[in-house]
């Protein structure tokens, strides 16, 4: 090791992988994963949510992780989104597509994608 | 993509119960899950329930598994990790109130009040792979004194941190770096040194540390290369901690590849290397001067002080020793600044110190907890008090240097000086809680038979006196003591704290100073009415059957070794007490509650 910069680029390209372990995002995406989730295609929107975030480097303030039966079956895949002192967000029927565009427009841009969202059913 | 990390403690303690069957298990099934891609497996160090083990935690949601057995592995893998349902029997549950499941590590009575430093990577990172600890800003503080400071700058901060020594004398941490710093400004040899040879009955926070976080300590000595000159290290740790010597090894050798330990470090023209010494399992070695005359290649003994090793250390030059706890304090000081450690802990013992909590307590394991907690938030709240609905009697400190704290001084804050002051001491950090059914002669006496086995002999007062006290101690609890062995006792206590040579000898008489100061009445129960309060000391038990209870039922009779009981079937049976040999084996076998000893 030759200079602190090099220390930093292992810095830099390992916080994200060790980020998780601290388990306190400010915010987090919560997939249900029951087997009415699974069923109806949780696990793409679960590995496209890891994916994105981690693409726009929000990997630190953003936990991704997953529950149980949120208990409305046939909106599923259904993922909620909780940020500290906001109500959360409940998105329903989602796919790999519209994850992505809920992690640019949602949790990068801070405007929720209404038309996904529970209410709009 | 990684969604999940699932960490498993491969600390000693969860190592021995199982935790590496454990990883293998969990291996093969997210491999037929096909979840490799998904979740990674990370092996740590001790979380510190070590009771609990093995123990697993699964991010981010962080549930908190404990007692996990391989069956257990394919339900977790099904339920939380493809489904995302915690198993909640697995999960820790709070031994006290009401018993509800816990599914987050930090959400636990045992947790809560912690306030971790030198463990703050303990159970966090993989030991093993050093860009993990890089990650947790490690050898940062190493980059920052090398560019940014100076070394009296580096030895300002330590001193104004507060840092006292965590081996257990509480020496100020900065000032021994500056009396080596000072002496020669030659340029002439000195060194950086570390005792790792934690030997106190109890203890294992420094093993924890070197299995769990081990570069902490590389960088920690590196830092302090540079605060006095020396560019060479030497760790002594004990050959009893194999996976802490093998952590050590790698770390050491991915240091050197980083060129972390080597020469010309961040291009400064910094060098220091570090090499491993391991001690072949002799107490007295952890005793400063033993210790280096053990790594010199001589035998373990120690010889007088002053000179200290500040100025006469390792091969007759200046040496910094210091502990492995305290040098796990010493990067966060760094990086954190002083006055963030001084906040915490009291005035005169500044930050957190790790204690091993054992015996009579529901939770044992590690605690890091800030100086000036007290006793009593320690056993009844991070401990979870004592189980069985026993009382809390007294708890020991400073393993056989130490001395015990009775209930009536539960609330006392813990730290250097609050602990002499009752007569115990910091020590390294053992707290052997001990409830009523412990005797303290009983206990006086083991700590005393570890070091009369543990003297190394080079001087009369600890070799000899040590030796008679001993017997003493074996004549009270035979029941044949007389009101004038306490006197003694007194006597050649004094005698020897005052007159051996280190620091073994010195604090050996303390556990039965302190258990005479606050329990003489047991003492003279032992001696005067020839009974064992606690009921512990077999000599002066007796056991008894209590006809009216007795049905007869032979259960006692088949039980016992010597035959000492008889009596015909359906009649109260009766023991021979000259044939008893007081193992207590009738009693525990006895379903009417009919035997009793007294």
């Amino acid at each position: 090791m030759k200079s602190l910069a090099e220390l930093a680029a292992i810095k830099e390209r390992m916080k994200d992988k060790v980020a998780i372990r601290e388990g306190s995002g400010a915010m987090r995406v919560v997939v249900g994963m029951a087997t009415c989730g699974i069923a109806a295609g949780a696990r793409p929107v679960l590995g496209a949510f890891v994916e994105e975030v981690n693409k726009a480097g929000l990997a630190e303030k953003v936990t991704v992780t997953q529950t149980g039966c949120i208990g409305i079956c046939q909106y599923e895949p259904v993922v909620e989104i909780f940020e500290d002192g906001k109500d959360k967000v409940t998105y329903v029927k989602m796919t790999a597509e519209k994850a992505a565009r809920v992690v640019a427009e949602h949790i990068k841009g801070g405007k929720i994608v209404e038309e996904y969202t529970i209410g709009n059913k | 993509m990684i969604r999940s990390h699932v960490l498993i403690c491969g600390g000693t303690g969860c190592t021995s119960s199982g935790s590496m069957a454990l990883r293998d298990a969990l291996e093969k099934e997210l491999e037929v899950k096909g979840l490799t891609e998904e979740i990674k497996i990370v092996t740590t160090g001790c979380f510190g329930l070590c009771a609990l083990g093995p123990v697993m935690i699964v991010y981010p949601d962080g549930t908190f598994y404990s007692m996990v057995k391989p069956e257990d592995i394919p339900e977790i893998v099904e339920e939380h990790l493809l489904k995302g349902r915690p198993v909640e029997r697995l999960e820790y549950h709070e031994k006290t109130g009401d018993h509800h499941a816990v599914s987050s590590l930090s959400d636990t009575n045992f947790y809560k009040k912690q306030k971790r430093v030198a463990l703050r990577n303990c159970g966090v990172i993989n030991p093993e792979v050093i860009d993990e600890y890089i990650a947790m800003d490690g050898y940062a503080a190493l980059g920052k004194v090398l560019t940014e400071m100076t070394p009296e700058q580096v030895i300002d901060t330590i001193l104004a941190s507060g840092l006292r020594g965590r081996g257990g004398a509480g020496f100020p941490t900065g000032k021994k770096w500056q009396l080596a710093r000072n002496l020669v400004q030659d340029g002439g040899k000195k060194y950086v040194a570390c005792n790792a040879d934690e030997g106190d009955p109890g203890a294992f926070m420094d093993r924890s540390i070197l299995e769990g976080d081990p570069h902490a300590l590389i960088e920690a000595m590196a830092i302090a290369g540079y605060a006095i000159g020396a560019d060479e290290g030497f760790v002594y740790v004990r050959a009893e901690y194999p996976i802490a010597i093998q952590r050590l090894e790698i770390a050491i050798k991915q240091a050197r590849e980083y060129g972390l330990l080597g020469n010309d470090i961040f291009g400064t023209g910094f060098n220091f290397d570090i090499q491993l010494r391991l001690g072949a399992g002799a107490f007295v070695c952890g005793e400063e001067t033993a210790l280096m005359t053990s790594i010199e290649g001589n035998r373990g003994e120690p010889r007088p002080r002053p000179p200290f090793p500040a100025v006469k250390g390792l091969f007759e030059r200046p040496t910094v020793l210091n502990n492995v706890e305290t040098y796990a304090n010493i990067a966060q000081i760094i990086l954190k600044g002083p006055e963030w450690f001084a906040s915490m802990g009291t005035e005169k013992s500044a930050g957190t110190k790790v204690f091993a909590l054992g015996g009579k307590i529901t939770n044992t394991g590690l605690v890091e907890i800030p100086m000036g907690t007290t006793l009593r938030e320690v056993v009844e709240e991070i401990g979870g008090g004592i189980p069985n609905g026993k009382k809390f009697k007294a708890a020991q400190t400073g393993g056989p240097s130490g001395g015990c704290i009775p209930a009536h001084l539960i609330d006392t804050p813990i730290d250097y000086d609050n602990l002499i002051a009752i007569g115990s001491m910091m020590g390294s950090g053992g707290l052997i809680v001990m409830d009523e059914d412990n005797c303290m002669v009983d206990i006086a006496r083991f700590f005393l038979d570890f070091t009369v086995d543990e003297s190394c002999g080079k001087c009369t007062p600890c070799r000899v006196g040590t030796k008679r006290m001993l017997e003493i101690l074996d004549k009270i609890i035979a029941g044949k003591g007389e009101l004038e062995d306490i006197d003694r006792l007194e006597e050649l206590a004094e005698y020897i704290k005052s007159a051996s040579l280190c620091g073994l000898g010195q604090t050996a008489p303390n556990p039965v100073l302190s258990t005479l100061r606050y329990f003489r009445d047991e003492y003279v129960a032992h001696v005067v009415d020839k009974t064992c309060p606690a009921g512990v000391c077999k000599h002066l038990l007796s056991y008894e059957i209590v006809a009216d209870k007795c049905k007869g039922c032979t259960a006692c009779a088949r039980v016992c070794p010597v035959g000492a009981i008889s009596g015909t079937v359906k009649q109260p049976h009766t023991i021979d007490k000259a044939k008893c040999i007081k193992c207590g084996a009738c009693m525990s076998k006895c379903k009417f509650g009919a035997i009793i000893k007294h």
